[in-house]
């Protein structure tokens, strides 16, 4: 097997020289943290001052550790390392309850991020003679543009064709015979059920890779996708608060996702407790980005489960490997590769005064995609005996819903009474999705 | 002005049920009714014989439902009655946002509920053209 490398030099870094590095660029980011009007205290209340309070490599555990609802906090520039002028772009997401969290770039932030995503896609033997289909949404959602700037940099072929239209996506992968794709596992199995009615076959293409992100899925479904495909499929860790994609991705070799750590000091913590778990031991991933200016975090706990592997990886990268997210600390979705909190939800509907306050989330898979159906409840006081106000209203859900989660969603209008009511804890969310 | 009792309903089996459950409670008598329909769910609309008795019945039973004033209007009948009608609607430009006819008497008398926008206005003008236009009559036959 042919192993390729980026930067072979610190790809390959030895375990002391790596530490040395994290040492070095974590009190770089420190220092830029002290600039943020959130980490001046944070810090300063666990007796960090500057850059120097961190001597030692084990000195990061004297940070505190930061979490989503710190990001929240700081919208949106409490995080705000650098001068407006110096940020060449931003991210934000959606918030859980209508706040939102805002990353800020540099240039070299962007550069950075894009070496990462060179270095993973070179990691999975992919060249410049390479054509790229990106099928993941550009935009807010930092899967699209991340790959974009790496695959760019790789010097590949990019076809920026983002998510859906899936005639016009199988049109483009015939017509300049693309190689490898980016993409969520539930779309590239539907891209496979329309290949017929499209009258493409197989041997129209010329796929070799598939970089799959933004779901969870199983073993199961990589080698059911690379044999419909016949084609190699590298799994893909990221979050928009680290970036994006190019946090973690799997070589040549297919076992487990190499983090970058020359970037990221990785941790695994209780989810519980937030201490410290042991190397094999499965947790809460905690990441710090060693190499942001614009928005510094450290030991941001990422509420993704997973563990990381032992031993060296056979193609002598010295970073380690974390296994896939098998789960999530919190309650999030991910809908077609869209990250959704139940309370999102919940918070379009309390603004909306014609339905009640009982309400249901159903996720059913439709083919292999996912199908968000809400149902709500007519609030029998707003109700005035038109039809036509009724169907107005499932509109206005349906477009509210759709601006605050991206994803169009099925709603469904119930008379007062008819939803389940439950005494403790509410069962709002029923997920009827086979996994993939 | 007629009262027409309106009650959203989803669309699956057992829903009429429950609404004749709670009217017949209550000895209402229903003098017609129509659905409008939506596949999932709809609205039922009613003409029963005491709208208010009913519309509390059912509010009390947790259901959406609203009384909403119509057009209630006689006609006779027999060929012709009901062309006179929409002259008239034609006549003043009127549009109807939703109707429904029954007969109330076979052979004598027919009933045309009519939803419209500013409906008494509309009565005034159907008075003036002749019609007859129903209130409590139209619960009492």
């Amino acid at each position: 097997m042919d192993i390729n490398f980026w930067d072979k030099e610190i790809e390959t870094i030895d375990k002391a020289a790596l530490k040395a590095l994290q040492l070095k660029r974590l009190k770089e980011t420190v220092s830029y943290a002290l600039k943020t009007t959130f980490y001046k205290s944070r810090l300063k209340k666990a007796g960090i001052n500057s850059s120097d309070d961190i001597k030692h490599w084990e000195d990061y555990k004297k940070i505190p550790l930061t979490t989503k609802d710190d990001l929240r906090e700081c919208y949106p520039n409490g995080l705000l390392a650098v001068d407006m002028q110096e940020v060449v772009r931003l991210h934000t997401s959606s918030g859980t309850t209508g706040t939102p969290t805002v990353i800020y770039h540099t240039k070299s932030d962007i550069n950075h991020w894009a070496e990462l995503v060179a270095r993973s896609i070179v990691a999975t033997g992919a060249t410049n003679k390479d054509v790229f289909q990106n099928m993941m949404s550009y935009g807010m959602f930092t899967g699209g543009l991340g790959l974009h700037y790496g695959a760019e940099k790789v010097g590949m072929t990019v076809i920026p064709m983002g998510g859906g239209n899936t005639k016009r996506q199988i049109q483009l992968m015939k017509d300049f015979g693309s190689t490898v794709l980016h993409v969520t596992p539930s779309y590239i199995l539907h891209i496979h059920s329309k290949l017929e009615e499209c009258g493409v076959g197989l041997n129209d293409l010329k796929l070799k890779k598939a970089y799959l992100g933004a779901e969870p899925y199983s073993e199961n479904t990589r080698k059911k996708v690379e044999h419909l495909f016949k084609m190699d499929v590298y799994n893909s860790y990221g979050l928009s608060e680290m970036n994006g994609p190019g946090v973690a991705f799997e070589c040549v070799h297919k076992c487990g996702m190499h983090v970058w750590e020359d970037t990221y000091l990785l941790e695994v913590v209780d989810p519980k407790t937030g201490g410290s778990l042991g190397e094999d031991k499965e947790g809460e991933i905690v990441l710090t980005n060693l190499n942001r200016r614009a928005t510094p975090l450290l030991r941001y706990r990422t509420r993704d489960i997973a563990f990381i592997y032992k031993g060296l990886c056979g193609c002598k990268r010295t970073h380690r490997r974390i296994s896939r997210i098998t789960g999530r600390t919190d309650d999030m979705l991910i809908i077609n590769g869209v990250n959704v909190y139940p309370s999102q939800i919940e918070e379009v509907i309390m603004r909306i005064p014609e339905v009640g306050t009982n309400y249901q989330i159903y996720l059913e898979k439709e083919g292999t995609l996912d199908k968000l159906i809400v149902k709500v409840e007519i609030y029998s006081k707003m109700f005035r005996g038109d039809i036509s106000e009724i169907d107005a209203l499932k509109s206005r859900i349906i477009e509210e819903l759709r601006a605050s989660i991206i994803i169009h969603p099925t709603v469904e209008l119930h008379e007062p009474g008819a939803l389940p009511v439950f005494e403790g804890k509410a069962k709002r969310v029923v997920d009827n999705r086979v996994k993939l | 002005m007629a009262k027409e009792l309106n009650i959203f309903v989803e669309n699956r089996p057992g829903r009429l049920r429950s609404v004749a459950g709670v009217l017949s409670e209550k000895k209402i008598n229903v003098r017609t009714m129509t659905l409008q329909d939506r596949g999932e769910y709809g609205l039922m609309k009613m003409i029963v014989d005491k709208p208010e008795a009913a519309h509390l019945a059912l509010a009390d039973k947790g259901f959406a439902c609203a009384l909403k004033d119509i057009l209630a209007i006689s006609l006779k009948d027999k060929p012709g009655s009901f062309l006179k009608l929409a002259d008239v609607f034609m006549k003043h430009n009127v549009n109807i946002l939703d109707a429904y006819g029954f007969v109330l008497q076979s052979s004598k008398e027919a009933v045309f509920c009519v939803e419209v926008k500013n409906a008494p206005a509309i009565k005034k003008v159907l008075i003036k053209e002749g019609f007859k236009v129903l209130e409590e009559e139209l619960y009492e036959f």
